[in-house]
């Protein structure tokens, strides 16, 4: 279309009145809906599932979710910025061994390899996320096709460590802090929830969250206005392999034992909780706030099922429902979007 | 010779097999085809002249079935036709070649030649042996030597020329329409090209051709009908005009495109005697990738140089390759006399130059974000402190530069989506004088915008270089070029060819020079070869 368009206007341009309504409308699809449905099974299962709102199921479920959640979080720069990430399971099995291995030196203190075997979990994690930003954006690869790649490289990778032994027996100390509890909420459930605060803050209040947001709208113009989206994009991935290595201690802490075989369809999951919070596939729209109602709603759909009675393969079909009704949702808003170009 | 003829000029012989009477084609804000008159002789070949947006393209997608026509009537083959889509036109008998092609690279010659009916064994296999001999037989039709079996991605582009006419001739068609057939092809292959529709022509069809290049319409065409902003000027029989005179036809003798906002702007831009030149940007030998050619030039602060050319003749590609946008293939570049390396945008823009893509919606403007978000995009370190953005202070610039292009919008929280074209372009503006660009460069500013718009952004453009701005502008509408610039440089075929002060504005002249590329006899080494 070199000359076709030439002295050809604009598409019409609707009149304003028309906007509002309609912007209502999708907002409340993004991200009340989510909020709604969320409520709504929350009341459905309070009503009909013995237990559910007894505490220990409601720590049980914040103790569920906290994984995902710590996953989700990085996944959703990601897919924000129009990739996606699927090697977060096998790169959190792969920080989870290499940190396994540092906790278990005798030589080091407690507190010292703590320490060391939490900062080697991360930096194993933002490693990987470094190579897959790196190799998709540098030679413009499907980020699907990359991330495919790190998949299998990181859980060779996390079997090759140890010969796939499993570690455990990990200090006591580390191994507390998985049950550990603050004012009665899980702690590691605190460690997501100040993550997704600090993401949301991120994506929200500064300027590497706005280029993030406008990247993912239109690369192009923000290359033109002056900036270089490339190291933007490598971030998203550098940031999402923070997240997993974070999870991937916490996780530990949680099972007290390292194995090479842990995480496996994690990535399925977070970006489950990223779609079903309304964040688009496309990039550019979505929010923290939506990952994290959706991570709660999958943790939530899991728990009442399994309380009533539902069980875990009809669970696990219930829950693949609820992903494309998500993505069909996304698809809707996307149309009506469009329309009113 | 200003007024449009009737239709007994240039009158064909025999019944026409084509005719057009009042054939309209809005767009809004622009009427593409202003009734139209058109009759095509059967067995002619009938050429189509025009500046750009003269409503070639346009007439051609009406015919084809790609627009349809708001008004008017069409007869084709004395019966009335008014195709809806392009399978109408297919139906109908006439066959058109786009200037992009429409082929399946990954799929071998044979199979785009007969996409839409491969032949079938059993009603479901695919009969390759009748699918490679038809297929040869179309080919040698064209006089194109490759084997049917051949991936079209590994095709050169004459080469993909050539299959694409071969495919329109693939089935009996009565009418055959070429959009600009000749503009990648080497000589060779046009007088190859040429034979071949001499050779369609005997086989009893008719021909349209479109093509800026004026020999060719003399060497190959019986008769010329020139349009100009969206209106047949005149059909003649080629015998009975030249070259200076189709050109002269083209331009026309007064300024009609625009002429209320060219008036405006013209008494708004006042008649300052220029200050002393400034030198702001200075090119050398500016090579745009795949061009042997350098371009020169230099642009003072204060003033708005025009670039003038056809459609390809490189204006978009050497604003680009100046703005870092695309890789170049030599050249330097001058800022206020100091070289500078541009190798990406971010250079470029630091220096205080910018870029105003034609194609806003794009490239412009990340259109489902706010107008705040939008405005502060190019200057963002401006907003925030330490990374982190300062709310208040992002929606006080944002509304301070937004009112100052007095930018019409409802809050902004809108999206600049919603923006109308004028309000768009101007918020680009606003976005980089708040970048503190001082060397501007804009193309086609005001297409798609409306006349009323259009006043404002020539009105604010030459405010900006009162203010002591550089802007050069890239525009395909010469009147728009001639009340805006101080100087207008003209380029044709990736050649700068001329440049002309205020005083010596003359469209003929500069519609002239951006021809004379295109003119006979010129040879040009840049002509892709397959």
């Amino acid at each position: 279309m070199l000359n076709e368009n030439r002295g050809i206007p604009d598409q019409v341009t609707l009149l304003e009145s028309q906007r509002p309504a309609r912007a209502v409308v999708q907002r409340v699809l993004r991200e009340a809906g989510i909020g709604i449905a969320l409520l709504l099974l929350i009341a459905v299962f309070s009503a009909t599932a013995p237990h559910f709102t007894d505490e220990s199921n409601i720590t049980n479920i914040l103790t569920q979710i906290t994984i995902n959640l710590i996953m989700a979080t990085g996944m959703t720069f990601v897919i924000l910025i129009g990739g996606i990430d699927l090697s977060v399971g096998s790169v959190m099995a792969l920080s989870a061994m290499v940190a396994g291995l540092v906790l278990k030196a005798e030589t080091l203190p407690v507190p010292v390899a703590i320490a060391a075997a939490a900062l080697t979990s991360v930096a194993v994690g933002m490693i990987c996320g470094f190579v897959n930003g790196f190799v998709a954006s540098f030679w413009n690869v499907p980020s699907f096709i990359v991330t495919l790649g790190m998949l299998n490289i990181a859980r060779g990778g996390a079997l090759e460590v140890t010969n796939a032994r499993t570690l455990f027996e990990f200090p006591n100390a580390f191994n507390d802090f998985g049950t550990a509890t603050l004012l009665r909420i899980p702690a590691i459930f605190l460690v997501a929830l100040g993550l997704v605060l600090l993401g949301w803050a991120v994506l929200t209040r500064t300027v590497f969250g706005r280029l993030i947001y406008a990247i993912g709208n239109n690369e192009e113009a923000v290359r033109l206005s002056g900036h270089d989206t490339f190291i933007y994009k490598v971030a998203a991935f550098v940031i999402s392999g923070l997240t997993v290595g974070i999870g991937a201690i916490v996780y530990m802490a949680r099972l007290t034992i390292a194995s090479p075989i842990l995480g496996t369809g994690f990535e399925l999951n977070a970006i489950a909780a990223v779609i079903i919070g309304g964040t688009s596939l496309n990039g550019g729209r979505g929010s923290l706030i939506g990952t994290f109602l959706g991570a709660c709603l999958i943790g939530v759909l899991a728990d009442g099922l399994i309380l009533i009675g539902v069980g875990d393969f009809v669970r696990q079909m219930i829950t693949g429902g609820v992903i494309i009704l998500a993505v069909v949702l996304d698809s809707y808003r996307a149309r009506i979007a469009e329309r009113t170009r | 010779m200003e007024e449009p003829v009737g239709p007994e000029a240039g009158h064909p012989q025999m019944e026409p097999i084509l005719e057009l009477r009042g054939v309209v084609k809005r767009f809004p804000g622009v009427t593409a085809l202003d009734a139209v008159d058109l009759e095509i002789a059967p067995g002619e070949i009938h050429a189509l002249v025009g500046q750009n947006g003269a409503g070639k393209s346009a007439l051609i997608k009406v015919l084809s079935g790609a627009y349809t026509a708001e008004g008017g009537v069409m007869r084709f083959l004395g019966s009335p036709y008014h195709p809806r889509t392009p399978l109408d036109a297919l139906v109908a008998g006439i066959r058109v070649v786009y200037q992009e092609f429409n082929q399946l690279p990954y799929l071998s010659v044979a199979e785009n030649l007969l996409f839409e009916r491969l032949p079938r064994r059993f009603g479901f296999l695919l009969d390759r042996e009748t699918l490679e001999r038809r297929a040869t037989e179309l080919l040698n039709r064209v006089g194109l030597n490759i084997a049917p079996g051949a991936r079209v991605e590994h095709l050169g582009i004459a080469q993909r020329q050539l299959l694409e006419i071969a495919r329109a001739l693939s089935t009996t068609g009565r009418l055959l329409v070429l959009d600009e057939p000749t503009a990648t092809l080497t000589p060779r292959e046009v007088a190859r090209l040429f034979e071949i529709i001499r050779g369609v022509r005997a086989s009893g069809m008719t021909v349209i051709f479109v093509s800026h290049h004026l020999q060719e319409i003399f060497e190959l065409c019986d008769r010329v009908t020139v349009l100009r902003n969206g209106r047949r000027i005149e059909t003649v029989g080629v015998a009975e005009t030249s070259a200076p005179e189709l050109v002269r036809l083209m331009v026309g003798r007064r300024l009609e495109a625009a002429a209320h906002a060219i008036e405006v702007a013209a008494s708004e831009a006042g008649s300052a005697a220029p200050p002393a030149p400034e030198p702001a940007l200075g090119v050398k030998g500016l090579r745009v990738r795949g061009s042997s050619h350098g371009v020169s030039f230099e642009l003072n602060y204060g003033e708005i140089a025009g670039l003038a050319g056809l459609v390809g003749a490189g204006r978009t590609e050497t604003l680009r390759a100046i703005f870092g946008a695309d890789r170049r293939d030599g050249g330097e570049i001058y800022l206020a006399g100091r070289r500078v390396r541009f190798n990406h945008p971010i250079d470029a823009v630091r220096h205080g130059v910018c870029l105003l893509t034609e194609n806003r919606k794009d490239e412009g403007l990340v259109l489902p974000m706010p107008v705040r978000v939008n405005l502060t995009l190019t200057n963002l370190a401006r907003v925030a402190r330490a990374g982190i953005l300062r709310v208040r202070t992002e929606r006080a610039t944002a509304r301070h530069w937004v009112e100052q292009l007095d930018v019409r919008f409802r809050s902004l929280e809108q999206t600049a989506r919603e923006l109308s074209g004028g309000n768009q372009q101007k918020l680009i503006i606003a976005k980089w004088l708040f970048r503190n660009a001082s060397v501007l460069m804009l193309d086609e500013p005001t297409r798609g915008i409306d006349v009323g718009a259009k006043a404002e952004i020539y009105t604010l453009l030459r405010r900006l270089a009162a203010d002591g701005k550089a802007l050069l502008v890239v525009s395909s509408e010469l009147p728009e070029l001639m009340v805006l610039c101080d100087r207008i440089l003209v380029l044709s075929r990736g050649r700068l060819v001329g440049e002309l002060r205020r005083n010596e504005f003359d469209e003929e002249r500069i519609l002239s020079l951006a021809y004379s590329e295109y003119m006979a006899g010129k040879k040009d080494p840049d002509r892709r070869i397959s």
